[in-house]
């Protein structure tokens, strides 16, 4: 492992250490978990009888080591609603989030990098100018909005796919769509302004002096250096994904973390919602810790810093 | 000592102090005129006011009260007349209220959030990407962890959890949304400052024995408010989309106050048979942030084309 490796492994346990201490301030924030924990009704000899019995009185640093043991096994206390293991709710219901968020990537990829190099290499054209102006309204565009307009082109008037629940392929679609919009239009732009400006670069100019003909200028010179930022945002869009999957997942009803939890804060189970956060936020710190990794041999110039 | 070029020292005199004050004042207008050369740019620009006064003058324009319920004239479609001859055009809701007024009063609560939160985070954003790239160092490497543990939360996850534990008002969610959003100023702010920094006017004024809150204000903070006033114009367009996600998910500003999040959640129930309830709160958001984001662009490419943000 190189330096360079060894040392963002340090800044991404440092990283997880400070999610844990977010996520175990959420139940503090008011004050009283206790009687954030009990229902509304509980009288108040009940909840102080539950501080007692959860350790609510310790000090704070206390607490938060006892939360700590338990957040390295992955304990984070039991399901107020379902009395289950939190943790295990969470995790049942992560593969359904990660197929979301990944067809939502796919769909994000597959459209934008072409989109982004036919829109570069033909700048200015018309080809150009459609694929601006779709990614415009595609950043603009909120996405439980997009998700509700889809329903009722293709759910309710056409009647071609689901609106709800996962299941096959075509359940996928909508949600899918709906998901990887905001992403495909960002990396749209990002794909054309890379390409651009990297299509400008003394290489390839030397490239096509030399005769190379433009297919490979395009993809073998000017892609594969282009080809950088785009994996970085690659690993910043999975938080926009998995943070977006919140909001998409509500609205088609689709079984994944997202829905879990607002469903939980509204029954006021904070085990499941402490333990979604932690495990979203740490997929987000080990994706982009693999995403350095994947940089490492993509730009060989960073492990020598 | 002697390297130094005499402007640099001359600018702490108090009496050249009004020179380079008319200069700027000269810079804004020439600014100006070449972003309304910016065609797109415009168009951000009067949609983003058109959205401001609507706000502003929201009993003046609106053509109803957002409130009043009529359950006789509930679900009427877009261009409907009731009995006295009154037109509702963007339709009413299931309570019989009229679609465009709620809009026009719903803007209220989006350009309140938007500016407040983005006012909120911008400030603090600015103040750590100031400490962290002038002070280099430890300071740096805390804050940018700080920065890096922020990035890590899929942001709508932590404010609702947040929300859900405080309980939702306007009061709330600006608080939220401004204190979890100020990495991306402290970025852009310590990569300008990480350049300032070594400018000669600032190392002379280092020389000289300025305290370092004095270069912080007097020969920073200025230089880095071009970059910041563009990540906030475009901040802002996110700020309001978080905001009706917030309220579409009954996390927002409660009802009966009209937001346009919380209209979208009333129209996804009658989808089947009033598609005009959820179409037009979510076409007041598109337009508005593209507006923004159109606005935005065209400030970013005249004022400091290299910034990516």
């Amino acid at each position: 492992m190189t330096t360079y490796l060894r040392r963002r492994l340090w800044q991404s346990l440092l990283v997880l250490f400070g999610v844990s201490v977010v996520v175990f301030l959420i139940l503090h924030l008011t004050g009283d978990p206790a009687a954030l924990l009990l229902p509304p009704d509980a009288t108040a000899e009940d909840i102080a009888k539950f501080r007692t019995a959860m350790g609510f009185d310790d000090p704070v640093a206390v607490q938060y080591l006892r939360f700590l043991k338990g957040a390295v096994r992955g304990d984070f206390g039991e399901s107020l609603r379902h009395g289950e293991p939190a943790m295990g709710l969470v995790l049942e219901r992560l593969p359904a989030t990660f197929e979301l968020a990944g067809a939502g990537l796919l769909i994000a990829l597959g459209l934008a990098i072409p989109a982004g190099i036919v829109s570069a290499v033909r700048r200015n054209t018309s080809v150009d100018y459609v694929s601006t102006v779709v990614a415009l309204l595609g950043q603009a565009m909120p996405t439980f909005w997009l998700g509700i307009m889809l329903i009722l082109v293709f759910s309710v008037r056409l009647n071609w796919l689901p609106s709800s629940g996962r299941g096959g392929l075509e359940h996928l679609i909508l949600p899918a769509i709906t998901l990887g919009l905001f992403t495909t239009a960002r990396i749209t732009r990002l794909t054309r302004s890379g390409m651009l400006e990297v299509l400008g670069q003394d290489y390839v100019r030397t490239a096509r002096a030399k005769g190379v003909a433009e297919p490979p200028v395009v993809w073998k010179h000017a892609l594969k250096n282009a080809s950088i930022p785009i994996v970085t945002i690659v690993g910043i869009e999975l938080g926009t994904l998995l943070g977006g999957s919140v909001i998409t997942e509500t609205i088609f009803a689709w079984p994944g973390v997202g829905r879990l939890s607002v469903q939980a804060i509204f029954n006021r189970d904070y085990p499941v919602v402490q333990s979604a956060v932690f495990l979203l936020a740490s997929t987000f710190v080990i994706v982009n810790f693999l995403v350095d990794v994947v940089y490492t041999y993509l730009d060989p110039r960073i492990r020598f810093r | 000592m002697a390297a130094l070029p005499p402007s640099t020292v001359a600018t702490e005199a108090v009496p050249l102090r009004a020179a380079p004050r008319r200069l700027a004042e000269r810079e804004w207008v020439s600014l100006l005129r070449r972003l309304v050369r910016r065609r797109t740019a415009l168009f951000g620009a009067i949609v983003v006011l058109g959205v401001l006064l609507a706000a502003a003058l929201a009993p003046l324009v609106a053509p109803f009260d957002p409130l009043e319920q009529d359950i006789g004239q509930r679900l009427k479609e877009p261009g409907w007349q009731d009995a006295q001859g009154r037109v509702h055009a963007l339709g009413t809701d299931h309570l019989g209220r009229d679609i465009l007024s709620r809009i026009v009063f719903g803007a209220r609560i989006a350009l309140v959030v938007g500016l407040a939160a983005v006012l909120i985070s911008g400030l603090l954003g600015m103040l750590i990407g100031l400490l962290a790239g002038y002070f280099g160092g430890r300071v740096d490497d805390f804050l940018m962890r700080l920065a890096d543990i922020q990035l890590a939360f899929p942001f709508i996850l932590l404010a609702i959890a947040v929300i859900g534990v405080l309980g939702p008002s306007l009061r709330n969610i600006i608080i939220v949304i401004g204190v979890s959003s100020w990495v991306v100023y402290a970025r852009v702010v310590r990569g300008e400052v990480l350049s300032i920094r070594e400018r000669e006017y600032v190392q002379a004024a280092i020389a000289l024995g300025s305290q370092h809150w004095r270069v912080l204000r007097h020969h920073v903070l200025p230089n880095t408010f071009t970059p910041w006033l563009v990540v906030a114009t475009l901040d802002m367009a996110r700020v309001i989309v978080i905001e009706s996600a917030l309220s579409f998910l009954g996390l927002g500003v409660q009802p009966p106050t009209p937001t346009w999040g919380g209209m979208l959640a009333d129209g996804r129930v009658y989808l089947s048979t009033a598609w005009w309830l959820a179409t037009f709160p979510g076409l007041a958001i598109l337009i508005t942030v593209l507006g923004i984001n159109l606005f935005g662009d065209g400030l970013r490419d005249t004022l400091d084309p290299r910034l990516k943000v």
